[in-house]
């Protein structure tokens, strides 16, 4: 068990995320994407505390933001794709090009 | 007392104890149901000599009984939320101590309560996503909306005794306890966490989810072995949660001349006979009602109790 | 011994994962995700993180149950039973998100990390505890501003009565509070339970006075 392996299995789980987040055409599929990469970067601030420097609690405290941040991306993209289904009935990232604009 | 964890091979007599448990309250259940004779005629008083033996013969019945499938249904998920409710239960009471013993002593029992209570939203919602039909799945999602109300309510009155014991060891809770009771004076997270328990285990007024109205919600696909899990599972949760409300609220084996494991026994039942019968004297209250009475009393209640709790923590140093 | 138990929720975490993208069912996908997130948070168990890691499977798993019923009511093709792509730029993403795990890869394992400084505190949850009751307040502080900012926001936009909505949810509640009235009237379906009334009766005899009674 060594610090190269969990960071290994964050990069993996960052990777699978970054695939789904722009393969994905559905904006919910796009939040999953996210979460997997987000799922990523909190096995690595929990290796990265463990393996460096466990005697101060940031690494902890770390994770514990990253878990925050992504309740606060759940709830959010929940919001706007509520909103963006009952504006024009659509779910897709295609469909909202226009906010480009 | 102090608690210890136990060695590997007690997962296997804590088990048998939780099935027994479950087993109890089914009967119990049946004693005092007034619907269903059990079949035959017979006399009131062969009747009631028959509902003893009911749940077993149930039981019975369900196992030679053959398995119903549907049209197109998603089988593993299926599985996987018809097992679901009695691992759980047999999860929970893993952190469960009976008298000085428990079977995983983590140091974040509480937690893993907490977050083996919140699997529950998971596999109930599969178990009614997973036969493709319909009754079923407005089950499930019954759960879940009611789930969304009692979840907050549940997680604050677990935080209350915590924060007396500061500890989140389950058997250092039991420990905290010695002096007092802590359902003596924080009767409300107590109360609370009974509620929550009879409403993850959809039971009593939380029984929407397994519905009549619903042609039995979650259970209306279900037959033979399936049946007969989702039915234990939905007898052994209330006992689990029985089981930690005993070690975090009413002094876990604490008790006189009888021995600890004993008294922790007769305490669970206790509670569980309680709930058993209060099911039957409450009417079914609807998830949206639930969400209601979860947010708009059950929660700001329990927050001024963990509030209460804090400030004696804190005075006491 | 360790590495070995390592690499079982490893191996979980990333094929349920990748499993999420693959899968038909919306449902098998989120509860891929959510099985993802559990051996992640079991993986966390390992570094002396119960806390975190038990809290991490709570969360998610709190929030795919949540995911779920999202995933039912907004994706087209929610449980898989008409195999259609969802996907666009497959090949891009695929080489992009193979780039990005190279990359990580090679930081992770050609950067010389440092020594490990200091040992693990006898009781993790309580440094963390202590942390953000202590000397990291204003971390903390500031996430509770962020989440309770960001109930009041996701409510203010998904709230179909709210600004933003179209009013619907108001028309619909006053068109069902309207309802139709004929169903409760007379006629023969409503006299169907006294046929249970034992002998005397029939539908013929039982008149609305009966009813009435």
């Amino acid at each position: 068990m060594t610090l190269e392996l969990f960071l290994l299995l964050a990069s993996a789980l960052f990777a699978v995320g970054v695939y789904g987040a722009l393969s994905q055409q559905s904006v919910v599929m796009v939040m999953m994407g996210l979460e997997l990469m987000v799922n990523g970067v909190i096995v690595a601030a929990a290796a990265f505390w463990y393996f460096l420097a466990p005697a101060a609690p940031d690494g902890q405290v770390l994770v514990l933001v990253v878990i925050a941040a992504m309740t606060v991306d759940m709830a959010m993209g929940f919001a706007v794709v509520t909103l963006l289904f009952r504006a024009r009935d659509a779910d897709m990232t295609d469909m909202a090009a226009e906010l480009k604009r | 007392m102090t608690v210890t964890g136990a060695p590997v091979w007690a997962v296997v007599p804590a088990a048998g104890v939780l099935l027994a448990m479950a087993l109890a309250a089914a009967v119990l259940d049946a004693l005092l149901g007034t619907t269903g004779t059990g079949g035959g005629g017979g006399t009131a008083a062969a009747a009631r000599g028959r509902r003893w033996s009911r749940p077993l013969a149930e039981s019975a019945r369900l196992m030679r009984q053959r398995g119903r499938t549907t049209v197109a249904p998603d089988r593993l998920l299926w599985r996987i939320g018809t097992a679901g409710p009695l691992v759980a239960a047999l999860l929970m009471a893993a952190v469960v101590p009976v008298g000085g013993t428990v079977v995983a002593d983590l140091p974040v029992g509480i937690v893993w309560f907490n977050a083996v209570d919140v699997t529950l939203w998971a596999v109930v919602w599969l178990a009614g996503w997973g036969p493709n039909s319909v009754y079923p799945l407005v089950g499930g999602y019954r759960f879940v909306a009611q789930a969304l109300g009692y979840e907050l309510p549940l997680m604050f009155a677990l935080t209350a005794p915590a924060v007396a014991a500061r500890s989140l060891n389950v058997g250092e809770v039991v420990q905290a306890q010695r002096g007092l009771w802590f359902a003596v004076w924080m009767p409300v997270a107590f109360v609370v966490f009974l509620g929550a328990v009879a409403a993850f285990g959809m039971w009593g007024p939380f029984s929407s989810p397994v519905g009549r109205d619903a042609a039995g919600g979650v259970l209306a696909e279900a037959a033979g072995v399936d049946r007969l899990l989702l039915l234990a599972g939905r007898y052994a949760l209330p006992a689990a949660g029985s089981g930690m409300a005993v070690a975090l609220f009413l002094g876990g084996g604490a008790g006189p001349w009888l021995p600890g494991w004993l008294w922790s026994l007769i305490k669970t039942l206790a509670v569980l006979a309680l709930l058993v019968v209060l099911r039957r004297r409450l009417p079914v209250l609807s998830p949206e009602r639930i969400v209601r009475i979860g947010w708009l009393v059950a929660l700001p209640a329990v927050l001024l109790q963990v509030l209460v709790v804090s400030a004696v923590v804190v005075a006491k140093g | 011994m360790q590495t070995a138990l390592f690499c079982v929720p490893a191996v979980v975490a990333v094929a349920s994962g990748a499993a999420v993208f693959t899968v038909d069912s919306m449902a098998r996908a989120t509860y891929a995700l959510a099985l993802s997130f559990v051996a992640a948070g079991t993986s966390l168990l390992l570094l002396d993180l119960a806390y975190l890691g038990v809290v991490t499977i709570l969360m998610m798993v709190m929030e795919m149950a949540i995911m779920a019923v999202f995933m039912v009511m907004f994706m087209m093709n929610p449980a898989g039973l008409m195999p259609m792509s969802m996907l666009h730029n497959k090949r891009g993403a695929a080489v992009i998100s193979g780039g990005v795990f190279l990359a990580l890869g090679a930081v992770a394992l050609l950067v010389p990390w440092p020594e490990r400084r200091g040992t693990t505190p006898a009781d993790p949850t309580r440094a963390a505890g202590e942390a953000i009751m202590g000397s990291k307040m204003l971390v903390m502080t500031g996430v509770g501003a962020v989440l309770f900012t960001t109930i009041v926001s996701a409510l203010v936009l998904a709230v179909s009565r709210g600004r933003y909505g179209d009013d619907e949810g108001a028309q619909d509640g006053h068109r069902e509070g309207r309802g139709p009235h004929g169903g409760h009237g007379g006629g023969q379906d409503a006299h169907a339970g006294h046929t249970d009334h034992a002998g005397h009766g029939t539908h013929a005899a039982s008149s609305p006075q009966e009813d009435a009674a």
